[in-house]
């Protein structure tokens, strides 16, 4: 009876939920663009900002000092000492999140209506007056070496640094964002000012607002904040260079279960091609409990607890890869499992099941990622800098749903490269030889 | 100038905020509790099903029997193949997982609001249908011995966080790691699980969850028509687990693994927990905690080892204040590089003295408070954290009225109070003390 029940369901998914959230466009009267989704029923507002150009700014011998004047940035405003801003933010209850990524930097804001421009005020400091004092300097330098030890020993980081080194060489992805013990130690407050100046312009944000707030008040609120930025910032870097060929790279280290990371070039997102690479990437390792990799590592055999897959287009490079953690004993099977998967879906593509599972899938889990005020606005600031329009998020689901299996079957064979798949085992791996 | 702003402010919130989210509870004829919020600022809905078991009710020997079967219920019924019921979720467009704690055992989805039925078809379903071959058992059981290997033996801290556990708890289960100890776990078969899943898996022994852009009376309906017709498990007893004897001696581990770059010192204290009707004790705690390593940088510790002294890089306060049992109040703190764990746990201690010495400050208090407040009408945008909220503490021997109440218990704690309470807390009998140490560190703990 139960499986009659779910049958008809199965009729019904084809029209999936739609994500309903009204978008609205609007420049400042100083000429910030921004996107805004009015949200009165909690008096609070989310703030998306995005300076493109984050940590591949890092100019050459000076690998860190992003992601370090990043950290700073909380450390003291003004008139405020790192306490002083510490104890305003709280006064407060706002909350601001500052992180140096690869291609940009982002600033989360979260603040009360009651008291929302005392909290722009504030922000506004940390992002136009760091005082980057020298104590400051010094005791969150300490921070970053903290971790840059810990990454020494952490299985993760060495994979995904080996990796990195592999795939992008001298290029700034090609190694850690934090830096090394040398160079972040050697980065002098000199340093810190001149990457501020670089980061921190016009010509490279991106802003979301979602929340308690009308279009007027935002208009306001944004020439208030970031209407004395520079126009320019540093030039943006050149594209990084793809040097990972086909092979097995092992890092010897003493754990008993290995981390794998996998994978090769990827896809451009304004490639034509990137929605039916999407789907593909869903159903061959995606986040839907029931991939083929799910299926044929865990499911059928037990030989790990979580194997996955992404696309991660890049602003100067991409790649497709995935990671797996399976015992000393048991990794290399799971290496030729992925390895013949890979060239099967090179090969043969998936099956129209899959495509039409994948498609329901999709289309209904876009809308549940629109669930806060903060999680639409991060969407909302990352639709811009790719240069998607506000349309998207209503089209979005006729795209997935345009894809045919012809489509699928020619990106396919263009994205999966069985001759060039490379994976970096860290561990104890038996019966599992480095190739280079 | 800020501060000013802000107390003018503060005394301007009314002193209970509304919430956006509307709660609704009932129960059906067989026991089962359900619990409805209502959030309709978009199409979608969070079912969750609470069972009130956990780690800490395995028998003897069976460690891991609870998250094992967690697993488990995922391999299919009567009526759905092994595997069927998550992808019916996502070809439905949701998503859905299960999670294991000491005290209960959770399985949700997340998907568009009209799937809501579906969703109670398969969950009821698997409450009493389960049905699973020894071969499923088999594969299962590797797969929980590599997240084993991933998440507690391929890092020091949670290994080290086990033995802490092992040695703060003379003799409540609380003492043994919810995935199970390793030796275990490999002798876990279909037997026990299907023993501790028909014993606890039942209406009466369950809290529904239905959080999102629903109605209060079309859940009732839905529920009463899929969980409704289950029978209970008649006398299913009280959850009274072996309590702790008096602690009368101080424990110090000193743990070294070579995968440890950055030593640290971890101390935990035994506490009580929040009790329905009785959460003033739990509340001062709470405080303690977020006045002592709650921020980064204006807490007390951080303010007394990272800005005056400099001999921590890190450090941070934890209190775990939902449990059907007594719990923990940990300090973990990162000495700088000059600086070795003698000395930092020296520092700590003397820090944590001045402050009973000296008291709390008045603002840092006063903001504390104001950000309490606030975190009401935060909370209210993040409607499954607001699920889980519900679920975790109606499994942790909270009422409704307990969980709606804590936020007016919080505001209501004096300062005098946190610090009688911190006097009576800091009892190096009922602490573990844990250096976490390279390999080759040649320290000895004190």
């Amino acid at each position: 009876m139960i499986r009659l029940l779910l049958t008809l369901c199965f009729l019904a998914a084809a029209v999936p939920a739609r994500a309903a959230v009204d978008i609205q466009t609007l420049t400042t009267p100083g000429g910030i663009d921004a996107w805004l989704v009015e949200e009165h029923t909690i008096p609070f507002t989310a703030l998306e900002i995005r300076f493109k150009g984050g940590t591949v700014l890092d100019p050459p011998g000076k690998r860190g000092v992003v992601n370090l004047m990043t950290g700073l940035l909380e450390e003291g405003a003004g008139d405020l000492d790192s306490r002083g801003f510490s104890e305003a933010r709280e006064s407060l209850a706002a909350s601001f999140s500052y992180r140096a990524h690869d291609d940009d930097i982002a600033i989360s804001a979260r603040f009360l209506t009651e008291n929302r421009d005392a909290a722009v005020a504030l922000l506004k400091s940390s992002i136009m007056q760091p005082n980057f004092d020298q104590p400051d300097i010094d005791r969150v330098r300490e921070q970053v070496l903290s971790s840059i030890r810990s990454d020494r020993t952490d299985p993760g980081a060495i994979a995904n640094q080996t990796f990195d080194r592999l795939a992008w060489g001298d290029h700034p992805y090609g190694s850690s964002s934090d830096g090394t013990e040398d160079s972040v130690t050697a980065l002098t407050r000199d340093d810190i000012v001149a990457a501020h100046e670089n980061a921190f312009a016009r010509d490279r944000l991106y802003v979301s607002a979602v929340g308690d707030i009308t279009a007027e008040e935002l208009a306001a609120l944004l020439d208030e904040l970031l209407g004395d930025l520079p126009a320019t910032g540093a030039p943006l870097p050149p594209k990084a260079e793809m040097m990972l060929g086909k092979g097995i790279t092992v890092v010897p280290f003493d754990t008993t279960q290995s981390l794998a990371l996998f994978g090769h070039q990827g896809i451009e997102r304004d490639d034509p091609d990137y929605i039916p690479a999407y789907i593909l990437n869903e159903v061959f390792g995606g986040d839907g409990q029931s991939s083929r990799l799910m299926t044929e590592v865990r499911e059928k055999r037990g030989l790990t607890y979580g194997i996955g897959t992404v696309l991660l287009p890049m602003d100067y490079g991409e790649l497709i890869m995935g990671q797996v953690r399976s015992d000393n004993a048991k990794i290399a099977e799971a290496v030729r499992i992925i390895t013949d998967e890979w060239a099967s879906i090179a090969r043969n593509g998936i099956t129209e099941e899959e495509l039409n599972d994948a498609k329901t899938y999709l289309t209904g889990a876009y809308a549940l990622r629109f669930d806060g005020n903060a999680p639409i606005a991060r969407i909302m600031v990352g639709m811009q800098m790719i240069g998607l329009p506000p349309s998207y998020v209503t089209d979005r689901n006729d795209q997935v749903m345009a894809v045919t299996l012809a489509d699928i079957r020619r990106v396919a064979e263009r994205i999966y490269q069985p001759d060039k798949l490379h994976f970096v085992v860290v561990g104890q791996p038996e019966g599992l030889d480095g190739t280079n | 100038m800020f501060r000013i702003l802000v107390l003018a402010l503060a005394l301007a919130l009314p002193p209970t905020l509304s919430q956006a989210a509307e709660v609704t509870s009932f129960e059906l004829d067989n026991g089962m509790q359900v619990v409805v919020l209502e959030d309709h600022r978009a199409p979608v809905v969070v079912h969750m099903v609470w069972y009130k078991v956990g780690a800490a009710d395995e028998p003897p020997g069976k460690s891991g029997i609870a998250h094992f079967l967690e697993h488990l219920l995922f391999k299919g019924t009567d009526d759905l193949a092994a595997g069927e019921l998550s992808a019916t979720v996502a070809r439905n467009g949701g998503s859905d997982n299960a999670f294991t704690g000491w005290d209960y055992t959770a399985y949700f989805q997340r998907i568009a609001a009209d799937r809501l039925e579906l969703m109670m078809q398969m969950e009821s379903d698997r409450m009493r249908n389960l049905q699973m071959t020894e071969e499923d058992v088999r594969t299962e059981r590797d797969v929980v011995l590599e997240e084993r290997n991933q998440r507690i033996d391929s890092e020091p801290g949670a290994l080290f966080s086990e033995q802490g556990r092992a040695a703060q708890y003379l003799n409540h289960p609380y003492g043994i790691p919810i995935i199970g100890w390793r030796h275990e776990i490999e002798q876990l078969n279909r037997d026990d699980a299907f023993a501790f899943y028909k014993r606890y898996y039942a209406p009466n022994n369950a809290i529904l969850v239905v959080a999102g852009d629903v109605a209060p009376d079309a859940v009732r309906a839905l529920a009463d028509s899929h969980y409704g017709p289950i029978a209970p498990t008649p006398d299913l007893s009280e959850r009274v687990r072996p309590a702790e004897p008096p602690q009368l001696v101080e424990r110090r581990l000193a743990f070294s693994d070579a995968r440890v770059s950055q030593p640290y010192v971890n101390r935990t204290y035994l506490v009580t927990e929040r009790n329905s009707g009785d959460q003033q004790e739990a509340a001062r705690l709470t405080l303690l905690a977020q006045l002592l390593g709650g921020s980064g940088a204006t807490s007390v510790l951080a303010r007394k080892l990272q800005f005056e002294s400099q001999q921590a890089v890190y450090s941070t306060v934890y209190y775990d204040d939902v449990s059907l049992d007594e719990s923990t109040f940990g300090l973990i703190v990162v000495p700088t590089p000059g600086t070795d764990l003698k000395s930092v746990e020296g520092a700590m201690d003397q820090a944590i003295s001045e402050f009973l010495d000296e008291g709390i400050d008045a603002e840092h208090f006063e903001r504390l408070k104001f950000q309490i407040k606030a975190s009401q009408i935060y909370a209210d945008d993040n409607i499954q954290s607001l699920a889980r909220k519900y679920g975790e503490g109606l499994a942790s021997g909270l009422t409704i009225e307990d969980i709606e109440g804590w936020t007016d218990i919080l505001m209501a704690v004096t300062a005098e109070e946190v610090i009688e309470t911190a006097q009576g807390l800091f009892d190096k009998r009922k602490a573990v003390t844990g250096w976490i140490m390279p390999a080759e560190n040649g320290e000895v703990i004190q």
